[in-house]
This record gives C-alpha cells, sequence and structure tokens, in this order.
C-alpha cells in the first residue's frame, strides 16, 4: 500500500516519537529499576492481625537492609491501622501494605506513593521522602458507603 | 514472481472497475428499509432513556461533591454512582452503537433479511431484559458495586445475571449485523466491500473477543460465588479478567465514532473519504491492538510482575498509529474541501468548512476534544507516570474528554441525521441552530468540568468518592474549589442532556414529514487502491489471538499458580 508524501512524513514523526517515548520508560523501568509497585507476597488475608510484620502495624527502624524504615499499614472497612505515621525526612521508606477484607487504595496524595490493597496480597513500594510537611493518605479504591471517610496521614519530620 | 505481481495488479484494477460500477448501483440504496429503521430506533429509544436518567444521576454527584447538597430520601452517593456508569457506560452507549451500526449495515450492504432482523430483535430484547434486571438490583440498592463491579463487594446474583444477558444480547445482535456483510461478500464475490459495514464488522469481532474475559468472570466467578454455590473467589484473576475486557470496551465506544468521521463526515462537508485503505488499515490495528492491553489498568496492582505490565504497556502505545493515521486522514479531507471551495494559504481552507451544520459542528468539537483526551490517555497507560494520577479524579476526567465528549457528541451529531431518517421527518433550521447551541454547551460545561477533575487528580483527590473534608486535612481544602467548579460544569452538561433530549422527541414525532439524507462518502478520486489482505479476517484473528496468548497466559498462570485465599463477598454499602 502507497502512502501519500506527507502522510509519511507524519507517521514517520509521530512513530519516531512513540519509539523514543517507549525507549525512555523502558530504560526507567529496566535499568533505574522504577517498575510501578508489583510485590507478588500473598497472605492469609483473614489472619493477616497475626502474621508478621502486620501483627505489629507502625514505623519501624531496620538496619542491614537498602532501606532505613518499614511503614506497616493494615487497611480495613473503612480505616487504615495506624491512623498517623511518622517518618524523619530524607530517609528512605519502605512501605508494606494490605487489605483485611475488600480491596482498597493506598495513595499519599500528591506524590507518586500510590499502589492497590487487596485482599490476600502484600503492595509494596519503596520511596525517600525527602520534604517535610504532612501528606494525607487517602483510600482511592470505592470499599463501600465509608470510603470517602478512609485516610490516615503520614508526618514527615526534622531529624531530632 | 514478478508476473505473479502484475497479474495481481491487473486484478485488483480490474475489480476497482467492478466497483466503482457497483458503486453507482448501491447509490440507489438511500433508504433504510422500514423494518430495519424500526429495529435501529428500538435501540436508540433504549439508549436516550439510559441518557436522561443517568444523566439526572450525573448531576446529582457533581452537586454531592461539592459539599453544598446532600441526597434525600437516604439514597445513597455510591449508588447514584453505580446508576450513572451503568446507564450511561453500559446501556447508552452499546443501545446507540446497536442502533447506528444496524441502519449502517442496512444502507451501505443493503436490507436485512427476515432471519437477520429477527436475530437482532432477539438480541434486542436480551440486552434489554438484562438491563431491566441489573437496574432493578440497583435501584434496590442491592448492587451498588460500581460499573466494574470489582470483588469482593458482592452483588445480588440477579445484577451479574442482567449484565451476562446484556453482553450475551449484545453477541446475538453483533451476528445479526455482521451475517449481512457476509452476505454481501458473497453476493459480490472478489470485490471491496462497504466500507461502512466494514467498520461494524471490525468493531463487532472486536467486541465479542473482549467480552469473553469479562463473559467467563461472571459465569463461571461472580455468578456461581454470589448465589452461594461456591464460598470464595479469585479476586486477581477477576480484576484481571475484567481489565482484559475494560479497555476493549473504551474502543468499541470510540470506533462507531470514528465510522462517522470517517464515512459520514467527508459526506457531510460535500468531500470525499481520503483513502479506504488507510481507514480500514486503522481499523484493522484497532482490532489488534485492542484487548492484549488490559494490564495498564492494573499498573499498581500486587501480584503481577513489572515486566509483563511493561509489555502490555507497549502494546497499548501501538494505538497511536491508527489514532495518527486518522487524524491525517480526516484533516486531509478537511482541506481538500476546504481548498475546492476556495480556500487559500496554509490555514484559510478552515474557514470554508460549514460551521453552521449541526452534522459537521457536534462531531468536529468532539474531535477537537479528543486531542488532549488522547494525550492524558498517554500519562495514564505510562508504565510510570500512572502512578501519580492512578484512580484519581484525573481519570474521571480523561474518560469524560474521550468517552464523554468525543464519543457522545459525535453522538449526537449522528442523531441529527439519523433519527429523522429513520422516522421520515426532517432537521429543520431551527432544530439545526438548537443542535449547535447544544454542542457549544457541552464543549463549555465538559472543559470545565473535566479541566477541574484533571487538575484536581494531579493534587491527588480520590475518585470515585463522596464529599469529605478528610478530617481537615490541609490538602483537602485545596480541592474544594475545583469541586465547585465540577458543579458548575455538570449542571451545564445536564442542560446539554436536556436540549438534546427537546431535540430528539421533535425529531421523533413532531418535525416536518421529509427525506432526510443518511450521508455516506464516496473516496476520492485519486485515492490509493484497498489491498485485498485487509478484508482477510482469518489473518488478523490469528494476529490478533497470538497477542492475546502472548500478553495474558504467562500472568494469568502465574496468578492462578500462586492465588492466595480467595475472599468471602462482602455488602459494605
Amino acid at each position: 500500500m502507497h502512502l501519500h508524501k506527507y502522510e509519511k512524513y507524519w507517521l514517520t514523526f509521530g512513530v519516531g516519537s512513540l519509539i523514543v517515548f517507549l525507549l525512555i520508560t523502558g530504560i526507567m523501568a529496566f535499568h533505574n529499576g522504577s517498575h510501578p509497585p508489583s510485590a507478588k507476597n500473598t497472605i492469609n488475608h483473614e489472619k493477616v492481625d497475626e502474621i508478621a510484620p502486620f501483627n505489629k502495624p507502625g514505623v519501624h527502624k531496620v538496619s542491614g537492609k537498602d532501606w532505613d524504615y518499614e511503614v506497616v499499614v493494615v487497611a480495613s472497612a473503612f480505616y487504615y491501622n495506624p491512623p498517623e505515621l511518622e517518618v524523619p525526612v530524607g530517609s528512605k521508606v519502605k512501605f508494606i501494605a494490605t487489605s483485611k477484607d475488600v480491596v482498597h487504595g493506598f495513595e499519599i496524595s500528591g506524590t507518586n506513593v500510590n499502589m492497590m490493597l487487596e485482599p490476600g496480597y502484600i503492595s509494596e513500594y519503596t520511596t525517600t521522602v525527602d520534604k517535610t510537611g504532612e501528606y494525607l493518605i487517602v483510600c482511592n479504591e470505592y470499599c463501600g458507603v465509608g470510603h470517602a471517610q478512609m485516610h490516615s496521614m503520614l508526618k514527615v519530620v526534622d531529624k531530632k | 514472481m514478478s508476473q505473479t505481481t502484475i497479474d495481481q495488479s491487473k486484478v485488483i484494477k480490474e475489480n476497482v472497475t467492478v466497483s466503482r460500477k457497483m458503486a453507482n448501483k448501491t447509490a440507489e440504496i438511500l433508504k433504510v428499509d422500514p423494518k430495519d429503521a424500526k429495529l435501529s430506533m428500538a435501540h436508540i429509544f433504549v439508549a436516550f432513556i439510559a441518557l436522561l436518567l443517568g444523566g439526572t444521576a450525573g448531576l446529582l454527584q457533581v452537586l454531592v461533591r461539592s459539599g453544598h447538597f446532600e441526597l434525600p430520601w437516604g439514597i445513597g452517593y455510591y449508588q447514584v454512582l453505580t446508576v450513572h456508569g451503568v446507564l450511561l457506560g453500559l446501556i447508552l452507549t452499546t443501545f446507540f452503537i446497536y442502533g447506528f451500526q444496524i441502519a449502517g449495515v442496512s444502507r451501505t450492504s443493503g436490507t436485512l433479511t427476515p432471519k437477520q432482523r429477527l436475530i437482532c430483535w432477539i438480541g434486542f430484547w436480551t440486552m434489554t431484559i438484562g438491563t431491566a434486571m441489573s437496574a432493578t438490583m440497583v435501584l434496590l440498592n442491592e448492587a451498588s458495586v460500581l460499573y466494574t463491579f470489582y470483588a469482593p463487594l458482592q452483588a445480588h446474583w440477579i445484577f451479574y445475571l442482567g449484565l451476562a444477558l446484556v453482553v450475551v444480547g449484545s453477541w446475538i445482535g453483533g451476528l445479526g449485523q455482521a451475517l449481512r456483510w457476509m452476505q454481501w461478500r458473497k453476493e459480490n464475490p472478489n470485490q471491496t466491500s462497504p466500507l461502512l459495514s466494514f467498520m461494524v464488522v471490525c468493531n463487532n469481532l472486536m467486541w465479542f473477543v473482549a467480552t469473553i474475559g469479562v463473559a467467563v468472570e461472571v459465569l463461571f466467578q461472580l455468578l456461581p460465588w454470589s448465589l452461594g454455590l461456591v464460598e470464595r473467589i479469585d479476586i486477581l484473576l477477576s480484576r484481571t479478567l475484567f481489565w482484559s475486557f475494560g479497555h476493549a470496551l473504551v474502543y468499541f465506544w470510540l470506533l462507531p465514532a470514528y465510522m462517522v468521521w470517517y464515512v459520514v463526515v467527508p459526506k457531510v462537508i460535500g468531500g470525499k473519504i481520503f483513502s479506504d485503505a488507510l481507514a480500514r488499515l486503522s481499523f484493522i490495528m484497532f482490532v489488534i491492538f485492542s484487548i492484549p492491553v488490559g494490564l495498564h489498568h492494573q499498573l499498581t496492582e500486587p501480584g503481577v510482575d513489572g515486566s509483563w505490565k511493561f509489555l502490555q504497556v507497549v502494546l497499548t502505545m501501538m494505538v497511536v498509529i491508527p489514532s495518527l493515521l486518522t487524524a491525517f486522514s480526516l484533516f486531509a479531507s478537511f482541506e481538500l474541501r476546504g481548498r475546492e471551495l476556495g480556500g487559500k494559504g496554509l490555514f484559510s481552507w478552515f474557514k470554508k468548512l460549514p460551521w453552521g451544520d449541526a452534522r459537521f459542528f457536534a462531531p468536529f468539537m468532539g474531535m477537537l476534544i479528543f486531542i488532549p483526551g488522547g494525550a492524558g490517555g498517554i500519562v495514564n497507560a505510562s508504565h510510570q507516570m500512572n502512578q501519580l494520577i492512578h484512580n484519581t479524579i484525573w481519570v474521571t476526567g480523561h474518560f469524560h474528554l474521550t468517552v464523554a465528549t468525543a464519543v457522545v457528541l459525535t453522538f449526537f451529531g449522528a442523531t441529527y441525521w439519523l433519527v429523522p431518517h429513520l422516522t421520515g421527518r426532517t432537521l429543520t433550521k431551527q432544530l439545526n441552530q438548537l443542535g449547535i447551541i447544544q454542542a457549544i454547551i457541552w464543549a463549555l460545561g465538559m472543559t470545565i468540568m473535566s479541566s477541574s477533575m484533571h487538575i484536581e487528580g494531579l493534587l491527588g483527590a480520590p475518585r470515585r468518592s463522596a464529599f469529605s473534608d478528610y478530617g481537615g486535612a490541609e490538602i483537602a481544602k485545596t480541592w474544594a474549589s475545583y469541586q465547585v467548579a465540577q458543579a458548575v460544569g455538570g449542571t451545564l452538561l445536564f442542560i446539554g442532556i436536556i436540549i438534546f433530549l427537546f431535540i430528539f422527541v421533535k425529531l421523533c414525532w413532531f418535525a416536518p414529514k421529509g427525506e432526510e439524507e443518511f450521508p455516506i462518502g464516496t473516496v476520492a478520486e485519486n485515492a490509493e487502491k484497498t489491498p485485498a489482505i485487509l478484508e482477510n479476517f482469518k489473518i488478523w484473528i490469528v494476529i490478533l489471538v497470538a497477542l492475546i496468548l502472548i500478553a495474558y497466559t504467562f500472568p494469568i498462570y502465574d496468578i492462578i499458580q500462586n492465588s492466595p485465599l480467595g475472599s468471602k463477598g462482602y455488602k459494605l454499602w
């Protein structure tokens, strides 16, 4: 099939941009390790409270790992446990969360910490918290009548 | 080798002359048969009843979320949201599309046989009964699970059965339309089939393959589980099956709008279709790249490997190519026509287009708004950028540009000739004026509502949420003014719906009797010939199935292999 001359220019430009775009995305993903949250560990969602680390929700300082803090969160209709989190600015934090009942969201508003929490699966995302302030955590997946009331707060504070 | 090539080109040339002759013959089939018209109108009635009810639900939603209005009589926000999503996303679209497609096939391939028409009627009633069943459960507050019905929120089994009937009915109706095209092919061997009918068959084929995933989810997971036959359900599998359908669903909405843009609009402006071959090529590409892409809706989910998500991101982005083809073809049609009318220079041909014709103006506004819609879509499907906006109200803003403007405004524009054509009435000057005003109100309302949704989403506000101050959080205060703006835009859109339905009612029963044209464009004289391979569906089906197997076999195997304890049902509304 023969294409019109201008159409060839147009498609060459378009497909060229597409290839550049996908290359950048691919290098980000596979070279810089910037995949979206895709952890694959599973859990018995009916016994979350008995299983580590979810038997102790909260902020835990860790050593000997690639990150400084583990933030463990348990979601259930319609709240997060714990309701408030505090981490020092500049630390590398691994968020580890799961759901005890239906599908919930875990979104730190205005940041790229954003993951689905599904019963039976453990969601994880590691990031560096580089700005102090109060960050609202909201449930961004419809979970029932109290969905819009489901939130908690992450406080990024100066180092003591 | 070269000998065969020459022979083939000779054959193609002969075919072209034959199809030109045929084109003259088919030009005589100007009017859709009254029995087919009745069938088509039945679909369109259901569609616009859904528009009225679903649009009212939309108005209530934006008012509630503005924080200045509360629903009376204990009606729940999420019940209203379910009504809005199901009626507008599934019912308005599917019924209007089938009404349009039936008329289109009848107009371009010829009147349906009684058997084909009967098949289409059976499809219609199956879908309508299914709709009534699901709607009843939603109204009884037994199914406030939104139109994506994610488990383990568990609706009444009648809700799921109703949706299954809608899908099965759409298979039956789609088959009826495709049979007419197959008959045409049999009666006209070795000829290029009518473009509009070919496009209908592409859309129905894609729809059929895409709905297999959601049908498996409903029939083998949700129904037995909601009936209590099985206790637990695999959540991730159900979501993955849903999204293997969910993205093709948006192309199923979009392709009929593309049919209007490619085939009807060139005729409305008095021009020609730029290239029959390019139009077919872009439809085939939509078919191939519609289904093996659903994981881009699940980028932030646990349980699926990042590499498989990335593969589907790449396949998703392939849609850029047919989109660019389409944009080029449409504007080439416009420019050729504008220059024919004496437009000179780089852009002055643009002014020559028939801006006072609602049949052109409404779809054109749709095309215009599709540009930011498509750009936002690239953000959504991007492997990393998606994380900032996933499940924020940005996404709601996005599909209100694509489906609720590009597609819906095109459907409105199509109604202005399709309905009077089918009812034997005419679009008067006043109704045409009203159509233009309607399109302006719609574009304005949607610009206000959708822009504020996009910005609010970037600021982190979640989608699908009732009004909340989130415990007085500072960031939630920055969302409030955008929510008021959405209520303003949403109110304008509701006014748009009322004006549109007024025009529709006039065109059904009150406009003056007469002949309204069903515009079908002809291909430009010096356009490229259409290669026969584009009509060889066997090849495309093989490629489509191969891509689906490549993209989905391992992820689904992995999900089943590593599945945790399944979930019982919850009714949390």
